[in-house]
């Protein structure tokens, strides 16, 4: 099999080589994007299926109570806030996890659930559900990280003892994480179907959703985890770059591969636990965003994590945005929102990108 | 060569075993003489009526989607390419779900035309959403990564349509509708046989004239056009094959996933090659999805569990257990 590098054309490959001005270039989108995305932040406090007025919004901020007997402030602190903060915080995760996955295993369909991480996370609530009896969102957090950690350290391992170098190579990893993320998904399969029950709760937490019970306690038992994960990414981001080149040449650059990668699967299981745990199964963000933000942003890994971050955060809180819109006094909830919507409007994109250039 | 072999006899076994076990156990002795005609009539109704059809559903259907998983990966050059990648598997899931959310107002009595209903909707629904790749291919040409993140974009569409019906239906429907989606074998009969086999036969005989085009496209683009090989239209076959194979497969049997991603691995790292060879492919797929219904059957008493549910559980350590022992990197 044959993995190929991401699609490093003639003009990515000649703005990463030259470096004219990058640090102020990047800087300037960087800043673009976080503008962007704190206008949709100021939207998403505001919108919803009671509109509220700005100045509304900012009263019940500042004032920092819900219970000031304002219905704005109960919805404004009850709902909207946490909703807000757990869109931005998860999706700016789940997107440089991605990144991160794909510089690993240099391959562009990779996402973070490969790892184990999703179906890790997936069957422990399901066994959170059928076996231990817990039935709230801030129950299965602890679950869904575990399974988490514990799906990737077997897929780890399984890398580690594949293949002539015991180096966890991408290809052995890919095979590895695609053969227990199937086992794993089959045994939830298996457990949802005897458990009618637990199917009826599990679908609402595996769709991917901003709400169900999540609050800002349930954001708060993972944030060191989501912490700790983006501060060691952007660290990372040197060594991404150099895996970027092939295993000979990075070990030529001076990385030693092996550590290099455990970091790196340290990173994304953190990043995609903690989401996981708190979003449920949200598959299209850790896929995408990586590409939209390298079209705006070229192969340098500097830049590509912190813009994928905004990115990711941002199109997760637009995307829950368009659910409690679209279908008002309902709501959609924010996974079946990215894929019906945000899947057309990423094809738009890929379809009129490049156009004119090779 | 020794690999082939190794596998058809694997099969041949296994196809044994699997026809006297049941609920009315037949030794493995008598099984091959019903087969050959004698032996009991009682037996002979058994293995004849009740479990050669699913059986040689496993053996074909397993043959189809690995087939067309090894063509897919070889195409898009990257080891986790699937089917399920050109949309056809999520179009067929949303179009099964629709047909059993929305086709179904009343209860039981409905039920036997929902039967009927799901399985034509799996097949449409799967035909449009590779139609729809394929149109946005053709509008925005097919350079690069650009099949790849279309075909994901167009499953994630459908898969969401199938989320939300899902999220939205009454619980019954959702257990039916998850029940499909897993992928079984049950409950079908010759007419399932009969489509799938002809189906694969058409599909080798769409690809046995673009074979050698398959072989230079591994090259790269570049490399093939050199060699002469009209690339359009070899890969328009190679993916129009797979489609096809995947759709008629899926809507017969449900969404039976790991196959078509891993025989291929499991056919090219046990005959050392570099890629999936398409003939021991299609053995190594019919041998998981038997083994599979094998499990499926026989892991519960008197319960028979998906077989959807088991190929991955069948599948995964085989694959694992292979790579652990190969001496290559891929």
């Amino acid at each position: 099999m044959i993995l190929r590098a991401p699609d490093l054309s003639e003009a990515s490959r000649g703005r990463a080589l030259r470096s004219r001005t990058p640090t102020r270039h990047g800087a300037l989108v960087l800043l673009g994007a976080l503008v962007v995305v704190a206008v949709i932040a100021a939207l998403s406090l505001a919108l919803g299926s009671r509109a509220l007025d700005p100045e509304v919004v900012v009263h019940a901020l500042l004032s920092g109570s819900i219970n000031d007997g304002s219905e704005a402030s109960a919805i404004v602190l009850g709902q909207r806030l946490p909703r807000t903060l757990i869109g931005l915080t998860g999706g700016a995760a789940l997107a440089v996890a991605g990144a991160v996955i794909q510089g690993h295993t240099r391959n562009p369909l990779a996402d973070p659930g490969l790892l184990g991480v999703t179906s890790g996370a997936s069957l422990a609530v399901v066994l959170a559900i059928s076996v231990v009896g817990i039935t709230t969102a801030t129950g299965y957090v602890w679950f869904a990280f575990a399974g988490a950690g514990l799906g990737t350290v077997v897929v780890v391992t399984i890398g580690l003892a594949a293949g002539r170098r015991r180096d966890a190579s991408p290809a052995a990893l890919v095979l590895a994480g695609a053969a227990v993320s199937a086992f794993l998904g089959a045994v939830t399969s298996l457990l949802l179907l005897i458990d009618v029950a637990a199917l009826d709760a599990y679908r609402f937490w595996s769709v991917g959703s901003l709400t169900g019970g999540r609050g800002v306690d349930t954001l708060l038992v993972v944030a060191p985890a989501l912490v700790v994960g983006m501060v060691l990414a952007l660290i990372h981001a040197r060594s991404l770059d150099a895996l970027a080149l092939g295993d000979d040449a990075a070990r030529a650059l001076g990385r030693r591969l092996l550590p290099t990668r455990l970091l790196g699967l340290a990173i994304v299981t953190m990043l995609v636990g903690a989401a996981t745990a708190v979003l449920g199964s949200l598959g299209f963000i850790g896929l995408l965003v990586p590409h939209i933000a390298r079209w705006i942003s070229g192969p340098g890994h500097r830049l590509l994590l912190p813009l994928s971050a905004v990115i990711g955060g941002g199109l997760t809180v637009a995307a829950d945005i368009v659910g409690r819109l679209v279908v008002a006094p309902d709501e959609l909830p924010v996974g079946i929102v990215l894929g019906t919507i945000g899947a057309p409007l990423f094809v738009l994109i890929v379809l009129r990108s490049r156009q004119g250039r090779a | 060569m020794i690999v082939i072999a190794a596998v058809i006899v694997s099969i041949a076994l296994l196809a044994v075993v699997s026809l006297g076990v049941g609920e009315y156990p037949i030794s493995p002795g008598r099984v091959v003489a019903t087969l050959l005609g004698g032996g009991d009539p009682r037996e002979a109704l058994v293995v004849h009526n009740l479990r050669l059809p699913r059986t040689s559903l496993a053996l074909v259907a397993g043959a189809a989607l690995a087939v067309a998983g090894a063509v897919t990966q070889t195409t898009a050059r990257n080891a986790l390419a699937s089917p399920d990648l050109l949309g056809v598997t999520a179009g067929a899931g949303a179009g099964a779900v629709a047909a059993i959310v929305f086709g179904g107002a009343g209860g039981e009595a409905i039920g036997g035309l929902l039967s009927l209903g799901a399985p034509v909707s799996a097949l449409a629904g799967g035909l449009l959403a590779a139609a729809v790749v394929g149109v946005l291919l053709r509008i925005g040409g097919g350079r690069g990564l650009r099949p790849v993140l279309l075909g994901v974009a167009v499953s994630a569409f459908f898969s969401s349509l199938t989320s939300w019906m899902l999220v939205e239906a009454s619980l019954d429907d959702v257990e039916r509708a998850t029940a499909w989606l897993t992928g079984s074998l049950s409950g079908r009969g010759w007419t399932e046989v009969l489509t799938v086999s002809i189906t694969l036969a058409a599909a080798s005989a769409l690809l046995v004239p673009v074979a050698r085009g398959l072989a230079a496209l591994q090259l790269g683009p570049d490399t093939a056009r050199a060699l002469g090989t009209p690339i359009p239209l070899t890969v328009g076959t190679l993916l129009g094959a797979s489609v096809l194979l995947t759709s008629v497969t899926v809507s017969a049997v449900g969404p039976i996933g790991f196959v078509a991603l891993v025989a291929p691995h499991l056919a090219s790292l046990a005959s050392r090659t570099p890629r999936p060879p398409l003939i021991v492919s299609g053995l190594f797929g019919a041998l998981i999805l038997l083994a599979s219904d094998l499990a499926a059957r026989t892991v519960i008493p008197s319960f028979t569990v998906p077989t959807g549910a088991v190929t991955a559980l069948v599948g995964a350590p085989f694959l694992v257990w292979l790579l652990v022992r190969s001496t290559r990197t891929p």
